[in-house]
């Protein structure tokens, strides 16, 4: 008896290999490079050049004019605006409660029209961006909670397909226009 | 020979395998110390601007980067400061661009290719002006799926 517990087993490493190939293996998998995250826009498609360009008729209420000069300076229906207050001033413009007759008519009808400098700050550009988005995103959300009592993001698609209908975020972009001098 | 046969009676002598963990770790903590980003070595500075409504991009495979900024201190005595494009490896102009998405497109299948996202990587401090020349040329070979990189912002101002 005494001699066999004093060799102590020897443990065996053969599937030591194994594990750790696993977690190589794993690790091969897994590490994703920096996750790439940022705001997404679906551009317009280019107009064919012997297309006539059709005059979109709308009406003045319906559009809310941007303009961004080259001192990042916002002019929101011809009035300077901060960016603080584009979020309220889009939100107001697109649902427009009180039923002004200088804003839009329904939220459907909305349009936003951009135009920027070529002498615009990019990160002036993407806050003008951001917070038209945020508005969206806050208008979608309240009327998700609204009626089905659910954030936008849970809803199923039928529904997500009626509030994006509803609030139908269009936003037209004009080519830039080089007036503000440096480039 | 009697001795040489007793000697080889045991069959071959197993291979000691007890050092291929170690060799399969080494290997592991390699994998693991250089798989931090190498996608493109960047010869401008990028900081992209922070916005609140940012979205995942989704699938890695089917992004190809666009990077727009000042020239890196490296390249400053040669290239100048004024925000510069970059495709891959290399400085571009905008022109090079519907080129550089025809590669991109042909290096993937074409179920995959209405799915294919640019995504441009600005730093904050650029002019519209590059960023609009960059996008026009991407209308032009119609890819339309853009993505402004933007980290988040946590802060309200």
């Amino acid at each position: 008896m005494p001699k066999k517990s004093r060799s102590s087993p020897e443990i065996n490493a053969g599937s030591m290999a194994d594990i750790a190939f696993l977690l190589l293996i794993f690790f091969l998998v897994t590490t994703t490079i920096d996750t790439d995250k940022g705001i997404a826009i679906k551009l317009p498609p280019m107009p064919e050049e012997n297309q006539p360009q059709e005059d979109l008729k709308l009406k003045e209420r319906n559009v809310l004019k941007i303009l961004v000069n080259s001192y990042d300076q916002l002019l929101v229906d011809g009035e300077l605006t901060s960016i603080k207050d584009l979020k309220r001033k889009t939100k107001e413009f697109i649902d427009n409660p009180a039923g002004d007759p200088t804003l839009a008519e329904t939220p459907m009808k909305a349009v936003i029209s951009l135009k920027n400098d070529r002498g615009t700050s990019y990160n002036t550009y993407i806050q003008v961006h951001n917070e038209l988005k945020a508005a969206y995103n806050e208008l979608r959300n309240a009327m998700a909670n609204a009626k089905f009592g659910k954030p936008f993001d849970k809803l199923n698609k039928e529904q997500t397909e009626e509030i994006q209908n509803y609030y139908r975020q269009v936003i037209s972009e004009a080519e830039p226009e080089n007036i503000g001098g440096t480039n | 020979m009697a001795k040489f046969r007793k000697k080889n009676g045991n069959g071959q002598p197993a291979i000691n395998t007890s050092s291929l963990p170690d060799i399969v770790f080494m290997l592991l903590f390699f994998f693991m110390v250089t798989t931090v980003m190498r996608q493109t070595d960047l010869k401008v500075k990028v900081v992209v601007p922070q916005a609140t409504e940012i979205q995942k991009l989704e699938k890695k495979s089917l992004v190809s980067y666009v990077y727009i900024g000042s020239p890196s201190d490296n390249f400053k005595a040669q290239f100048g400061t004024a925000p510069r494009i970059q495709l891959n490896d290399a400085f571009a102009t905008a022109k090079q661009i519907p080129e550089f998405i025809e590669k991109e497109r042909a290096a993937r299948s074409e179920a995959e290719v209405p799915f294919l996202t640019t995504s441009l990587k600005c730093d904050r401090d650029a002019k519209m002006g590059i960023v609009t020349d960059v996008k026009q040329e991407l209308r032009k070979v119609s890819a339309l799926k853009i993505n402004y990189s933007s980290s988040l912002r946590t802060e309200v101002y």
